[in-house]
C-alpha cells in the first residue's frame, strides 16, 4: 500500500500562500495578545487559588456562587466543565489578590466553608474529611471494642473508608450506606453520630503564591531559549548558521501560532502545556531536519540545479514520510485530546495544533527562508552558500554490510 | 543464520531481558496485581498521577540573621561596660533589608581604637565602620552572612525531614528548590490533607524556659504601672496563652514579665514525650541533656520559691513556683488535646526550626482526580499505540512487523530505564513518552521510505536495504541528537513538569536510536538471509 509514489508539486510556489496563512494566523494570535484576552496564563504563572470540586449531582452554577458570594468571594470564577461526560465537576478560581503571602491557603478554607453552608450543624463532613481525622474518631469512639491492636485497625479502616470514596465513588460519597459493602455496619452506624455526607468533595488543589507564579514564568522562558539556543548551536555545526537561523525561526513561528490559539481560545497556559508547547518544539524541528537533511544530499547529486527546484524535489521526496508521520502522531495526539479526560484537555490541544503547525511549517516555512536567503545573497552578487559536506563524497559509510 | 547476525539476536534478546528487569524487577507474586505491585514499586509516579501534595515553602533567614545580630548586641554591652567605654545609644536601624546592621551612637572619639578591638576580638562575624558624628556600624561579613543564612535553609530542611519521617510519610522529597532564594521543595505522595503537616512543619517548636518576674497581667499597661512606668532592662513582656487551671478565664489576655536570659532551651532537650500531668490532662514530658540538667539543676536551686515559665515559640505556657531543685525532667502542659501533646513532643524531639517559615505554594491533588488522570492517560495511549501498529502493519506489510517490534522494545527500553534510574513519571512525562513514540514511528516511516524509493529506482532488495539505512541514519543521528542537545538543557534549567517532561524524552530518544537502527535492521537481515536471491521484499 502506498499514499504518494511520486508527487511534484511546487510547493516554493505556493510561498505566497503559505505566507498569507501564517500571517493571518500569527497576526490574529498577537492582536489578541495584544488586544483581547492577553496571554491567558494559569494559575501556575499568574498566582491564585484553584479548587476543583466534584459534585454528587449536576452542579448548579449560580447556586454556588450565591454560597460564595455570601461567603465574601464576590470575584471568584466558577466553572462548570465536562458536561459532557456528566462528570459533574465544577472548577473554581480566585484571583491572586485573594491568595494572600500571610496564609496562603486562606482562599481554599473560604471556599470550603462556603460550600458548607448547608452542613449538618455539629457535624463533621465525610466527603472532606481526612483518614486521620476517621481514623482517631474510630479509635476514640471504639465502635467494634477492640483491645489492644485498635490503633492500626481503625486507622486501616478509615484508610479503606477513604479508598472507597475515593477510588470506587470518584471521590464523592452518595449516603453513608454506601460504606456498607466496605467496613462493618456497626463502624457506619458509628460514623453518621459524627459526620454527614455533603454532595460535595474537593478534587484537586493549586495555590500559587504571586512569587512563585513569577520565578515559573521566568523560568519556563529561560528554559525554551536555552534550549531553542542549543538546538541553533548544533544546528549550524552540522549543516550551515542559515539552517540553524531557519530551524529555529520555524519554531517561533509555530510557538506564536499555538499561543496565540490559546489567546483566541482564551484557554489558559499552565506549566503542562508548556510541556506541550515544548513537545511541539521537538516534534516540528524535527521535521524541518528531516527535509534540510534531503536538501543537503541533493545539492550534493544535483549541483547545476537551482536551490530553488533542489528544495522543492526534497519537499517532494520527503512528502509521503512527512503525511505519514504526522498523521500516525496526530492519531496518537488525537486520541489523547478525545480520551485523555479534562486534565489533559489543555496539554493535549497544545499539542493538536502543534502537530498541525509543525509538519506544515517545516515545508512553508523552513524551507522558503532558506531559498529567500539563497536568492538575496544572489542578488548582493555574492556566490551562492556551498554547502559543507563534513563526510566527504558519500554520506556516513554504513556500520555493517549486509550478509545475504 | 549466519553466526554475526545471531550474536546480534542474542545481544538484542539480553537487552530486553535487562530492560524488562528493570520494569519489573522479579515480582512477589506472579499475579495481575502482583505484576502491578512490582512496576509501581520500581517505577515511581509523580503527585499529579498518585496524589498527594506539593509545598513551596521558604525559610525567612532575617529571623536567624535577628537572633545573631541581638546576641553580637547583648554581647557588645556587656564587652563595653567591662571595658568603660561609654556610648550613647545602640540600635538596629533597618531590620526588614539589614537585620544584620548594628549603629552605635556616641562612643568618644578617644576610645574609638577600644571598640574596634572589641568588635574585632568579640565579634569576628562582624565589621566597624566609623560614620558621621562619633557613630559606628557593625554589620555581618558578607561571607559570614550568606553562610548563616545558608546554615539557616540547611537546619530548616534537617528539622523538616526529622518531623516529616516522624509522621510516617512514605517516601517524601526534601530539598532546597532552586529556583527561588532560600526555598524548600516538599512533596508527601498520599497525603491528601495538608492542614496537620503544614501545622506541624510550620511550628518553630522554639523551647525556652525562663525566670518569670510577675505577672499575669491583663494588659501590657497594667503590668507597666505594675513597675512604676519602667521595665527592668533584663526582663521582656510577653503574652501568655490562658492556659491550665485558669481555664475560667479564657479568653482574657495575660501577659508576664519574663527575664530575658534563659535557664535552658531547647537545645538542651534529651527527648520529650506525652503523658498525663497530676490531673490527668495531656501533657508533655521532657528529659534534659547531662549539661542541661546540670544549668537547670544549679538555676532551680539558687531560685527555689521564685516563678518559672514555659515559654514555646515567644508564648508562654505554663508559670509554675519552684518548689524544689529540679534536675532533669519537667513537664509541660497547657490546654492540649492528645493530638496537639504529640505533635508538640515530636516537634520538640526534631528540634527547633532556625528561622521562620513562609508558604509560597500549595498544590494537593486528590488520589481520586490522579487516578483519573492515570486511567485516561493510559487509555489514550493504548489507543493511539495501537492504532499506529496496525497503521504500520497495513501499510508495510512484513516490514511492519519490524516496525511494531522496533517501538514495542522501545517503550520497554524506556520505561526500564526509568525503573532503573528512579526517575519518576508524570504526566508531562507522558508528553515526553509521546513524541517518542512520534520519533520513533517517523524513524521506521524514514528507513522504510527510503528502501521504497531506492527500490524503485530498481535496486535489489539487499542493497536498498543497505541504502536506505546509511541515507536515513544521517537523518535519524540529527533529528535524535537535536532534540537530545535541547531536552539535556531542558532537564538542567527546568524544574517540575519540564524536568518531567525531558527526563523521559532523553531517555525514550537514547532508546529509539538502539531500536529503530539496529534491531529493525537485524530483523531486515534476518529476513533478507533467508529469503532466494531475487525474491521481492515485503514493504
Amino acid at each position: 500500500m502506498e499514499f504518494f509514489k511520486s508527487t511534484n508539486i511546487d510547493f516554493l510556489g505556493k510561498k505566497w500562500y503559505f505566507l498569507t496563512f501564517s500571517l493571518i494566523f500569527s497576526v490574529a494570535g498577537v492582536l489578541s495578545m495584544a488586544f483581547w484576552h492577553g496571554v491567558p496564563l494559569g494559575v501556575d504563572f499568574r498566582g491564585g487559588t484553584l479548587v476543583y470540586v466534584k459534585y454528587s449531582h449536576t452542579p448548579d452554577v449560580s447556586a454556588i456562587h450565591g454560597d460564595l458570594d455570601r461567603a465574601g468571594l464576590r470575584n471568584a470564577r466558577v466553572q462548570a466543565y465536562d458536561q459532557a461526560h456528566n462528570s459533574n465537576e465544577v472548577l473554581i478560581a480566585l484571583d491572586i489578590q485573594e491568595t494572600s503571602e500571610q496564609a496562603l491557603d486562606r482562599g481554599k478554607t473560604q471556599i470550603i466553608q462556603a460550600l458548607e453552608s448547608h452542613a449538618v450543624p455539629g457535624k463533621q463532613d465525610l466527603n472532606n474529611a481526612s483518614s486521620l481525622t476517621i481514623a482517631n474518631y474510630l479509635l476514640e469512639r471504639d465502635p467494634l471494642h477492640l483491645g489492644t491492636d485498635a490503633g492500626p485497625r481503625y486507622t486501616a479502616i478509615a484508610q479503606s473508608v477513604v479508598d472507597d470514596r475515593d477510588k470506587a465513588k470518584g471521590g464523592v460519597l452518595g449516603s453513608l450506606d454506601e460504606l456498607k459493602s466496605v467496613v462493618d455496619p456497626a463502624v457506619v452506624a458509628s460514623l453518621g453520630d459524627n459526620f454527614f455526607v455533603s454532595d460535595f468533595g474537593i478534587r484537586n488543589v493549586e495555590i500559587v503564591g504571586p512569587q512563585v507564579g513569577q520565578q515559573l514564568r521566568k523560568q519556563a522562558i529561560l528554559a525554551t531559549l536555552y534550549s531553542l539556543g542549543g538546538m541553533l548551536v548544533y544546528l549550524a555545526l552540522r549543516f550551515e548558521w542559515i539552517y540553524g537561523v531557519a530551524a529555529v525561526l520555524t519554531v517561533f513561528h509555530d510557538t506564536l501560532i499555538t499561543v496565540g490559539a490559546f489567546s483566541l481560545l482564551n484557554w489558559e497556559i499552565s506549566l503542562t502545556v508548556i510541556a506541550a508547547i515544548l513537545t511541539l518544539i521537538g516534534y516540528s524541528n524535527n521535521d524541518t531536519i528531516v527535509v534540510f537533511d534531503r536538501i543537503r544530499e541533493n545539492i550534493k547529486l544535483l549541483r547545476r540545479d537551482r536551490l530553488a527546484d533542489i528544495v522543492n524535489k526534497s519537499i517532494n521526496q520527503t512528502l509521503s514520510r512527512t503525511i505519514l508521520t504526522a498523521g500516525l502522531t496526530f492519531l496518537t495526539v488525537l486520541a489523547l485530546f478525545l480520551f485523555g479526560g479534562e486534565v489533559l484537555r489543555g496539554f493535549s490541544l497544545a499539542l493538536v495544533i502543534g502537530i498541525l503547525i509543525g509538519t506544515y511549517s517545516s515545508i512553508a516555512i523552513a524551507a522558503p527562508i532558506l531559498v529567500a536567503y539563497q536568492e538575496w545573497r544572489g542578488e548582493r552578487g555574492k556566490k551562492p552558500i556551498a554547502m559543507p559536506l563534513r563526510s566527504g563524497n558519500s554520506p556516513t559509510p554504513p556500520k555493517e554490510k549486509v550478509k545475504v | 543464520m549466519n553466526k554475526n547476525l545471531t550474536w546480534k539476536l542474542v545481544v538484542i534478546v539480553g537487552i530486553l531481558l535487562i530492560f524488562l528487569f528493570g520494569i519489573f524487577g522479579i515480582p512477589k507474586v506472579w499475579s495481575g496485581s502482583g505484576i502491578l505491585a512490582a512496576i509501581t514499586d520500581r517505577i515511581h509516579l509523580g503527585l499529579d498521577l498518585r496524589g498527594g501534595t506539593h509545598l513551596i515553602l521558604q525559610v525567612q533567614v532575617n529571623d536567624a540573621v535577628s537572633v545573631d545580630s541581638d546576641n553580637a548586641i547583648a554581647r557588645l554591652k556587656e564587652d563595653m561596660r567591662t571595658h568603660k567605654i561609654s556610648y550613647a545609644d545602640i540600635t538596629k536601624p533597618d531590620t526588614v533589608s539589614h537585620p544584620d546592621m548594628i549603629v552605635v551612637k556616641g562612643v568618644p572619639p578617644e576610645q574609638s581604637s577600644d571598640f574596634k578591638s572589641i568588635v574585632a576580638d568579640r565579634l569576628p562575624d562582624y565589621d566597624a565602620s566609623s560614620g558621621v558624628e562619633n557613630s559606628w556600624t557593625v554589620s555581618m561579613k558578607a561571607q559570614n552572612l550568606a553562610d548563616l543564612k545558608n546554615r539557616a535553609v540547611e537546619q530548616a530542611i534537617e528539622t523538616i525531614r526529622n518531623r516529616i519521617d516522624q509522621l510516617g510519610v512514605s517516601e517524601p522529597v526534601i530539598q532546597e528548590h532552586g529556583l527561588g532564594q532560600y526555598q524548600i521543595l516538599v512533596q508527601l505522595p498520599g497525603v491528601d490533607d495538608p492542614a496537620r503537616v503544614k501545622e506541624i512543619m510550620q511550628s518553630t517548636a522554639m523551647l525556652e524556659i525562663k525566670q518569670s518576674l510577675g505577672g499575669p497581667y491583663s494588659s501590657e499597661q497594667a503590668a507597666l504601672q505594675d513597675k512604676g512606668g519602667v521595665l527592668p532592662p533584663d526582663a521582656v513582656l510577653m503574652q501568655g496563652k490562658s492556659i491550665g487551671s485558669r481555664r475560667d478565664q479564657e479568653g482574657g489576655e495575660q501577659w508576664y514579665l519574663i527575664s530575658r536570659a534563659s535557664a535552658v532551651t531547647g537545645r538542651d532537650l534529651r527527648t520529650a514525650e506525652p503523658t498525663n500531668d497530676e490531673n490527668g490532662q495531656p501533657a508533655v514530658r521532657f528529659i534534659l541533656t547531662g549539661e542541661g540538667g546540670r544549668k537547670f539543676y544549679s538555676f532551680t536551686s539558687a531560685h527555689v520559691a521564685d516563678s518559672l515559665a514555659v515559654i514555646l515559640d515567644n508564648k508562654v505556657q505554663e508559670v509554675a513556683v519552684i518548689k524544689d531543685a529540679i534536675r532533669d525532667t519537667g513537664i509541660i502542659n497547657g490546654r492540649f488535646t492528645q493530638q496537639e501533646v504529640q505533635d508538640l513532643a515530636m516537634t520538640l524531639r526534631s528540634g527547633a526550626l532556625p528561622a521562620g517559615i513562609k508558604y509560597l505554594e500549595e498544590r494537593t491533588v486528590g488520589p481520586s482526580l490522579g487516578a483519573d488522570s492515570i486511567r485516561s492517560g493510559v487509555r489514550a495511549a493504548v489507543f493511539g499505540m495501537l492504532a499506529v501498529l496496525i497503521f504500520m502493519l497495513i501499510y508495510y506489510h512484513w516490514a511492519g512487523v519490524n516496525a511494531d517490534i522496533a517501538l514495542i522494545l522501545n517503550l520497554v527500553i524506556l520505561l526500564g530505564f526509568m525503573g532503573y534510574f528512579g526517575a519518576v513519571l508524570t504526566l508531562p512525562g507522558i508528553a515526553g513518552v509521546i513524541l517518542t513514540v512520534g520519533m520513533g514511528v517517523d524513524s521506521n516511516v524514514l528507513i522504510f521510505e527510503r528502501i521504497r524509493e531506492e527500490l524503485r529506482n530498481g535496486k535489489t532488495p539487499p542493497s536498498a536495504v543497505e541504502q536506505g539505512f546509511s541515507h536515513a541514519w544521517i537523518t535519524i543521528v540529527d533529528t535524535h541528537v537535536t532534540t537530545i542537545v535541547s531536552a539535556m538543557i531542558l532537564f538542567i534549567f527546568g524544574t517540575g513538569p519540564v524536568k518531567g517532561f525531558a527526563t523521559t524524552l532523553v531517555f525514550g530518544l537514547a532508546a529509539n536510536l538502539f531500536t529503530a537502527v539496529f534491531v529493525s535492521r537485524v530483523i531486515f537481515d534476518w529476513v533478507l538471509s533467508r529469503k532466494e536471491r531475487g525474491e521481492a521484499l515485503s514493504i
